[in-house]
């Protein structure tokens, strides 16, 4: 590895390579090492995320909320109440200082939304054509709420994977956005923030809780399968997959499981609790239309697997690379 | 034989080879534009790259290991490389840019017509800057050569967007060879009937050509879209990976329009190098071997590091054995 190539920066395997065999050389903190999507400190979480996404304006949302909703939900995953955040932008001389208003009462909105406050904020700016209009970052700290914490390490085989709603909306609303590829109809992203929805499931115990974001869905379940002693089982008839996000993907030779969500979380639970949380994700918005789409298996370990409409089984893999570019 | 690549991936993610009674099983054909496009033809686009030229190509092709680079390489190196959906875009970025820019002209008689209307817009609005870098394949040609010798295969599970151009009829020389096909759709029910339509021939010892993909294929074809094909391509002998050089098997630019001939437009120098030692595409590609039989299948080659095209390509079916099992 000589450069780094835009399937780097795709959330796959790649990236896992990039991180690995680069990044872990200089930076190896065990609380970094531990690869969640914040670091758990005494008290408190802690995450930060960057936002590239183009367009900077797509149906259903913007860079503006995918930057506060990206941060606020990589918190809440992890069971922490989102409180404070951090905003920096890098803007590319010649911006439209209306569009970046119509961007910043985007992420106030957010802010009101999810609960969380922006306390501190930093502007760069840089010579046209060193940026893409505009680059954001967020951090954000939050506050461990659940009882239990959630630690994969406590799945076990005959637990039950659930979803909080439709698959695959967020990557295929920013692609059709783009006009790229001579598609119409607008297909609105899902991006929101999580904490109000998770909230509500605090009093259950959730060894594993993620936010299926880039790599989709088939990401998410591979991170939780890999190097563990139980396997992941999904049933291809509960995934709640949109009409339009499954003939976008067939149009285009793409997986829908591999296709971003910027407001979806994955939850596993015991199996007695799958009633329950059922019932409590469906008792809000973003979790009306929550389902169970698989199980926890001793077979298979290791793997994600996939039962197929047709009654086969087939493999469920990781993206390996870049799939959209820059889609948060 | 499923000939088609799109056929592959979608019988692997239906999970339909594990539902095959016993006695059946399916093999993968050529039918993946990327996997049997030559090392050389990557070389040759790497090299235009290098000069300065801008590359649209079709995304899948980024990724392919030429004998030294691969196009996603020299992006990060520098070079001007565009993933594009279709050749209208590449003809955009050309009236943009104002540079001179070369499409990546790969696949079958399904792309080779959109290329060829392309081709004649660019000379309509008098763009003097596009050009295309041939490596078209004709599908019946490929299966000629490929039964030529004994396969051992029983009947053909027949491309549906091929055929839709090139017709029913375009698979009569089968018949000789006592060989079956059924043209087939791409969902499960579409396949399934399919091959329980082959099974029905094949037991009752018949031997036809079924179009069960009727609600796009005619028993000719499509006409028009073959007259505009034929306007800016003629037919040559190429270089397929695995089966070698194939009479008229490819389609290369028209003399009457060299200008769009990036061949004839650009002095294009290649090294060769000696291809991947061990890869064993080329005989994955007639159908001889099962991905797993090739020594670097999902050891050293693998979807994230892959030597050879069958893994590089999403419709290779190397990469189909690996991502749905």
């Amino acid at each position: 590895m000589d450069k780094v190539l835009l399937a780097h920066g795709g959330g796959g395997s790649k990236s896992a390579e990039l991180t690995r065999r680069v990044f872990q050389r200089f930076l190896h903190d065990p609380l970094l090492l531990e690869m969640d999507d914040a670091a758990r400190l005494p008290g408190q979480v802690f995450s930060t995320d960057s936002f590239v996404v183009k367009p900077l304006f797509f149906p259903g949302g913007d860079i503006g909320r995918l930057a506060v909703c990206g941060t606020v939900n990589d918190l809440a995953v992890m069971g922490a109440e989102p409180l404070y955040l951090s905003i920096a932008f890098i803007i590319e001389e010649g911006f439209s200082v209306m569009q970046l208003e119509k961007i910043l009462a985007s992420i106030a909105r957010a802010c009101r939304e999810s609960g969380a406050r922006i306390v501190c904020a930093d502007t760069k700016v840089v010579e046209r054509g060193k940026a893409d209009g505009i680059f954001i970052n967020t951090s954000g700290i939050g506050r461990p709420l659940f009882k239990k914490p959630v630690q994969p390490s406590r799945v076990r085989p005959g637990d039950v994977i659930l979803v909080n709603g439709p698959l695959g909306l967020h990557g295929v609303s920013v692609l059709t956005a783009r006009g790229e590829f001579g598609l119409k109809g607008k297909i609105k992203s899902d991006v929101a923030p999580l904490w109000g929805l998770i909230k509500k499931c605090r009093s259950l115990d959730i060894p594993f809780m993620r936010d299926p974001t880039r790599g989709g869905l088939a990401q998410t379940l591979n991170e939780l399968a890999q190097g563990k002693k139980f396997g992941v089982r999904i049933l291809e008839s509960e995934l709640p997959i949109p009409r339009k996000v499954a003939a976008v993907c067939d149009l285009l030779g793409f997986d829908p499981l591999h296709v971003a969500n910027e407001g979806k979380v994955v939850m596993v639970v015991a199996r007695r609790d799958a009633a329950k949380a059922l019932k409590m994700m469906r008792s809000h918005l973003l979790g009306k239309d929550a389902r169970v789409i698989g199980e926890i298996t001793s077979e298979n370990p290791g793997r994600v697997t996939m039962a197929t409409r047709t009654g086969s089984e087939r493999i469920v893999m990781a993206p390996v690379g870049e799939i959209l570019p820059r889609i948060c | 034989m499923e000939v088609c690549g799109t056929h592959t991936v979608a019988i692997r993610r239906f999970g339909l080879q594990r539902l095959l009674p016993a006695g059946v099983k399916l093999v993968s054909g050529p039918g993946c534009p990327v996997c049997v496009t030559p090392d050389s033809y990557i070389d040759e686009a790497v090299a235009l790259a290098r000069q300065g030229v801008v590359i649209a190509s079709f995304g899948d092709m980024l990724r392919v290991p030429g004998s030294r680079s691969s196009l996603e390489k020299e992006r990060a190196a520098g070079a001007d490389i565009r993933a594009v959906y279709s050749p209208l875009d590449a003809l955009q970025i050309a009236a943009e840019t104002g540079r001179e820019t070369v499409f990546l002209a790969v696949g079958f008689e399904t792309t080779a017509p959109g290329i060829a209307a392309a081709a004649m817009k660019a000379l309509e609005n008098k763009l003097d800057n596009f050009s295309l870098l041939t490596a078209l394949r004709l599908v019946p040609p490929a299966l000629k050569a490929l039964i030529a010798v004994d396969t051992g295969l029983s009947g053909f599970l027949l491309p549906g967007h091929v055929s839709a151009i090139i017709g029913r009829k375009a698979y009569d020389f089968l018949l000789q060879h006592r060989l079956s096909g059924v043209i087939s759709g791409f969902s499960a029910e579409d396949i399934i009937s399919s091959l329980l339509l082959l099974l029905e021939m094949h037991n009752k010892d018949i031997y036809k050509i079924l179009n069960n993909y009727p609600a796009a294929v005619r028993d000719s074809g499509n006409e028009k879209s073959r007259t505009v094909l034929a306007e800016v391509f003629e037919p040559v002998d190429a270089e397929w990976r695995g089966l070698g050089f194939i009479a008229g098997s490819g389609l290369n630019v028209r003399p009457a329009y060299a200008g769009l001939d990036s061949r004839r437009r650009f002095t294009i120098k290649t090294e060769s190098a000696s291809p991947q030692r061990g890869c064993r595409c080329g005989d994955v590609l007639r159908g001889l071997i099962d991905p797993p039989a090739c020594p670097l299948f999902n050891k050293a080659c693998r979807p994230d590091q892959p030597l050879g095209p069958c893994m590089v390509s999403s419709e290779g079916s190397c990469s189909a054995w690996v991502t749905y099992g």
